[in-house]
Order: structure tokens, then C-alpha cells, then sequence
């Protein structure tokens, strides 16, 4: 026990409290998948406008449905729907930021005035003009928000590429004659996820709120699917009838963009302790 | 001088590729636009003479320059979903022309509240040694910029417009009828707008203090005599500054699209309202236009905090 009680105080508070919050929405979004209190589109006209109780943890919505079992399901959505964007995102930029980081020239310059340009505007905007050329719905929310993103990482590759391009160990495996593609990937990559991981949580953050921004605006993840950002744009009619249903998918929301910044907040001092302790 | 120049070039250079990406992007989509306008019982007489019409049998590299050429001299074009009445088409000008105050009034006015009550809060914030305090803001601050704009927007309605009865929600007020009714409405969202960038920018003019406080010249300000307040709102606020300027300059993108959202919440008959409908529309040379004038807008934004920069800080220039 008191070697538990001694561990956690040596863990950094962010990073725990970040994981405990972003852990739990992310398992009750695993649960939804194969299990939820109610199903989450049984109606009952009985039932409708209920507020929270033991029986309804979050209340129920106009149509009498559980909203708890509903926040479930758009948490599953919100959080599976992040990941591909965050993964398809990420591995563009490790890709474009790599190459261009490591090797330079023109190709270089003229990603870097694409990503400039792509920075300078609105994320959600950027992505409204993509799924208005290819249609909402859930596989291309994913697929335009990941273009989207793929830039912020771009230029965080890039420059960990350029910092280490030249360093010592780098160059003895030049020497040696390792192949480009292994320094790119072997030698260099490794060292570059500290500071990669921060800006990974980072994106999870602006993915689930720019994906339930859209859904919001009614431009993104279609019904069925359940999503948070369609259920409060639903309950803001009943606003004053049942503030508990926009308020269950809203908090929600805020909760888990607030474990993904706490849990980057922590890997971000980690690494800096963490560079402190090797120098 | 020379900077500048080549500031503004880019500025051009970036335009004029958002301005090709926006016309191709919408030349590639799937689905033809007259079976769109027409439905599909038009004959192909009728489809053909619509297609003339909208120059659309013209090659794409004309109708970009034609497109660009008409934008330049004002001439936006045509909605192909308004019309004025039966035989004309409603210009994109007329369409976005009352909707842009509004949007604008609404950013303006976010960046008000966010200068106001994020500069003074974050001074105050680095100044004090209470540790309670700092744990209050410093929670305060994180949960804040957690909340997304429209959820804020949401708990806005709810708080001040049902709870408290401040504004009614939805009622709308136009700027031509009640001048000071509208700018009462577009108080409730521009704070909607504003909460979670006051609480980044507080953040951030906080630890840029704390950094500063540790600078030669506060030591020597400190040894020649000046008081702490002194030293807080005559030296280390000034440098402070300098990131801050940046930091407001590279969030009015997002507030431009934060505004856009928040339209949406409170109704507000701005231009982001006007995108999503015209995206869920498809009605193209509306977007095509709203995109190139957002862009626009950010972009000279951007420019103009650049210069402004220099102008606060005469060290850079000499670099």
C-alpha cells in the first residue's frame, strides 16, 4: 500500500488524471459496442422527459430514449471516428515530414507553403469545403479531417527530422553505410516520439471537437450513428423543457477533449523532465 | 521595407492558390450540376441551353480565368439555388453582402472581450502568490478551453436566456432596425465565442510574464528602486506583450470559424450560416466565393498583425 500511496506521488498529476478521465470515456465507448443499460433506440412515449434518476442515469430525451445508453454510443463513435483521423493524419505526417525534413529542396519549400497555407485556415472550415466536394457521412469525416490535420503534424516531424538530421550518431550511421530509408525510420524515428505524443493527443483533442462541430452542424457522422454533437443539436430545442439532455452529450464531450489536454499536458512535462534527468 | 514586399507577394502568391483549389475543387465533385438545377426531366435541349447559360461547356483553365477575371472586378456571380424572382438569378454579391456585418460584428467583438478581460486577468494571474488561486485558474482555465463553442453557446442559452432571462434566444435583431438591440443580442455569443480563447490567451500571457520576471532588466529595475507594480505593468507587461500580439494575431482564424459556429446556436443570419446551407445545397459559386473571402479576411489579418509586430518591436526589423 504504501509503496502504491509513494508511486502515484511520484507520478505526474496531469498525466494521471488525464489517463483515469480519457480511460474511462474510452471504455464506456469499447462497452457501448457490445453493451449498453438500454437499447439506445427503444422509444417510450411513457417515459419521455424524464430527469436524471438511478433508473436513467443522464434522464431521458423526447422520444423517451436513455440517454445515458445514447452518450455511450456517441462516445464510441466520437472516439473510434478521432482515432482513424488521428492515425490517417499522423502517418501522412510522419511520412511527408520525414522525407521532407530529412532530404530538403525544392520539395520542401513547396510542402511547406501547402502546409503554411493550410495552417493559416480555419480547421473546421477547411474541413466543411472537403466533405461539401465529397458528401457527409461517417467514412469521409474521417477521410477529410485527417487531410485536414495531416499538416499540423507535417511541420512537428519535419522539424525533429531537421534537428536530428545532423547529429553526431546520425552521421556515424551515414559513415557506415546505413541505408536512408533505415536512418529514416530506425535511427531517427524513434527519438522524435516524446515530443510526437504530445501533439498525437493534441490532434485527438481538435479531432473530436472539430468531428462534433460538424456533426453539430448536422455535416457530419449521419444517423444511425450515434454522435454527440447531433444528439446537442437535437436537445437544444427542449432546452428549457430538459436541460439534462443538452447537457449529457455536452459535458461529455468537454470531459473527454479535457482528459485528452490534461494527458498531453503531462506527456509534455514527462518529456521535458525527462530530457532534464539524461542531460 | 524589403520584408514587406515579400510578405505581400506571398499574400498574393496564397490567394491566388486558394482561389485555383477552390474553383478545381468543385470541378472534380461527382454529379452534374444543371440535372441538379433542371431535375432529371429536363430535356436535353433545355440541359444544353442551361449549360451554355452557366458556361459550362467551356474548358475549366477558361472558366477559371473568366471565373478569377469577373471576382477581381467585383462580379461574383450567380447562386444557382437563390433567385430574385422568376427570370433572374440572385447575384452571390446581394446574397453574402447583409450577412457579412453580422459575422464581422460578431468576431470584432469576441476579440474585444478576449483583449478586455484575458490581458488584465493574466497580469493579475502572474502576480499572485496565492497558491489557492492559482489552482482555481489554472483548473478554470484548462476546463474552459476543454468546452467547444457551440456546447458554450448552448450553456449560454441556457443560463442567461432561460434561466435568467437576459435575451430571448432566436429572437434575432437586425442591425438596419435596432442598432444597440443588435449588438445586446450579439453579446451572448461573441462571450460564447470568446470563453475559451480568454482562457488560452491568460494562459499564455501568464507564463509569458513568469518568463519575463526572470530578465536582467527586471533585476536592475528592481536595484534602481521601482516598485513591484511598477516593474509588472512598466517592463515585464511591454515584453510580455510581444508573443501575446502573435498569439491574438494566429487565433483570429479560429475565431473567424468559432463565429461561424456560434451563428449557428443563436440563429444569427451571418455567413456561416449562409455556408452551411449552400454546402448542403451544393450551391457552389456561393461557397467557392465564401471560401476565397475567408481566406482573405485571415490572411490580410495575419499580414497586418505581422506589421504591427514590427512596429511594437523595432528589434525585429534590424534582424
Amino acid at each position: 500500500m504504501k509503496r502504491i500511496a509513494a508511486w502515484l506521488k511520484k507520478q505526474n498529476k496531469y498525466l494521471l488524471v488525464g489517463l483515469i478521465m480519457t480511460g474511462l470515456a474510452v471504455a464506456l465507448g469499447l462497452l457501448s459496442l457490445v453493451w449498453t443499460p438500454y437499447s439506445p433506440t427503444a422509444m417510450s412515449s411513457a417515459e419521455r422527459f424524464h430527469a436524471p434518476s438511478f433508473r436513467h442515469l443522464f434522464g431521458t430525451d423526447n422520444f423517451g430514449r436513455d440517454i445515458f445508453s445514447r452518450v455511450m454510443q456517441g462516445i464510441g463513435t466520437t472516439v473510434t471516428v478521432s482515432t482513424a483521423i488521428v492515425i490517417i493524419s499522423a502517418g501522412a505526417g510522419i511520412l511527408v515530414g520525414a522525407v521532407t525534413g530529412y532530404f530538403g529542396g525544392i520539395l520542401d519549400e513547396a510542402i511547406m507553403r501547402i502546409t503554411d497555407a493550410v495552417n493559416s485556415f480555419p480547421s473546421i472550415l477547411l474541413a466543411l469545403v472537403v466533405i461539401s466536394i465529397m458528401g457527409s457521412g461517417k467514412q469521409n469525416v474521417i477521410l477529410s479531417l485527417g487531410i485536414v490535420f495531416a499538416p499540423s503534424y507535417v511541420r512537428i516531424v519535419r522539424s525533429e527530422f531537421i534537428r536530428l538530421r545532423d547529429a553526431d550518431y546520425i552521421m556515424r550511421a551515414r559513415l557506415m553505410g546505413v541505408s536512408k530509408w533505415r536512418i529514416l525510420f530506425v535511427h531517427i524515428l524513434p527519438n522524435i516520439f516524446s515530443v510526437f505524443w504530445v501533439s498525437v493527443t493534441i490532434g485527438f483533442n481538435n479531432a473530436i471537437l472539430a468531428e462534433s462541430g460538424m456533426s453539430y452542424l448536422g455535416v457530419g457522422v449521419q444517423p444511425p450513428d450515434a454522435s454527440l454533437g447531433k444528439m446537442l443539436s437535437d436537445a437544444q430545442g427542449y432546452l428549457g423543457r430538459a436541460p439534462w439532455y443538452a447537457l449529457a452529450p455536452g459535458l461529455t464531450i468537454v470531459w473527454i477533449v479535457l482528459g485528452f489536454s490534461l494527458l498531453s499536458e503531462g506527456i509534455r512535462r514527462g518529456a521535458i523532465s525527462g530530457k532534464r534527468e539524461v542531460e | 521595407m524589403k520584408y514587406l514586399v515579400k510578405k505581400l507577394a506571398t499574400l498574393i502568391l496564397t490567394l491566388f492558390l486558394v482561389s485555383v483549389l477552390a474553383f478545381l475543387a468543385f470541378q472534380i465533385i461527382p454529379g452534374d450540376v444543371v440535372t441538379s438545377i433542371l431535375g432529371t426531366e429536363a430535356t436535353p435541349e433545355q440541359a444544353q441551353q442551361l449549360r451554355e447559360e452557366l458556361g459550362l461547356n467551356k474548358p475549366p483553365l477558361v472558366r477559371y480565368i473568366s471565373w478569377a477575371g469577373n471576382v477581381l472586378k467585383g462580379n461574383f456571380g450567380n447562386s444557382y439555388r437563390y433567385s430574385k424572382n422568376m427570370n433572374q438569378m440572385m447575384p452571390v454579391s446581394e446574397l453574402i453582402g447583409d450577412k457579412l456585418p453580422v459575422t464581422l460584428s460578431l468576431a470584432f467583438l469576441s476579440m474585444i472581450f478576449i483583449a478586455v478581460i484575458a490581458i488584465p486577468l493574466g497580469v493579475f494571474w502572474a502576480r499572485s502568490k496565492n497558491r489557492v488561486l492559482d489552482v482555481i485558474l489554472n483548473v478554470g482555465t484548462q476546463t474552459a478551453m476543454a468546452v467547444p463553442s457551440f456546447f458554450l453557446g448552448v450553456l449560454v442559452t441556457y443560463f442567461f436566456g432561460i434561466l435568467l432571462r437576459w435575451f430571448s434566444p432566436g429572437r434575432y435583431v437586425s442591425y438596419e432596425k435596432d442598432f444597440w438591440g443588435f449588438v445586446g443580442y450579439l453579446i451572448f455569443p461573441a462571450i460564447s465565442v470568446a470563453i475559451p480563447k480568454i482562457a488560452m490567451t491568460a494562459r499564455f500571457l501568464r507564463n509569458s510574464m513568469l518568463t519575463e520576471m526572470h530578465a536582467d532588466y527586471v533585476r536592475t529595475a528592481y536595484s534602481k528602486g521601482a516598485t513591484e507594480r511598477q516593474v509588472a505593468y512598466g517592463h515585464v507587461l511591454r515584453n510580455a506583450m510581444m508573443p501575446v500580439v502573435t498569439f491574438l494575431g494566429m487565433i483570429i482564424a479560429e475565431i473567424v470559424a468559432g463565429s461561424i459556429v456560434v451563428e449557428q446556436v443563436f440563429g444569427l443570419p451571418g455567413i456561416g450560416k449562409l455556408l452551411i446551407s449552400s454546402i448542403s445545397t451544393r450551391d457552389f459559386p456561393v461557397v467557392e466565393i465564401l471560401i476565397l473571402y475567408i481566406t482573405f479576411v485571415v490572411i490580410v489579418v495575419y499580414f497586418l498583425v505581422d506589421v504591427l509586430y514590427r512596429v511594437i518591436d523595432p528589434r525585429i526589423s534590424t534582424k
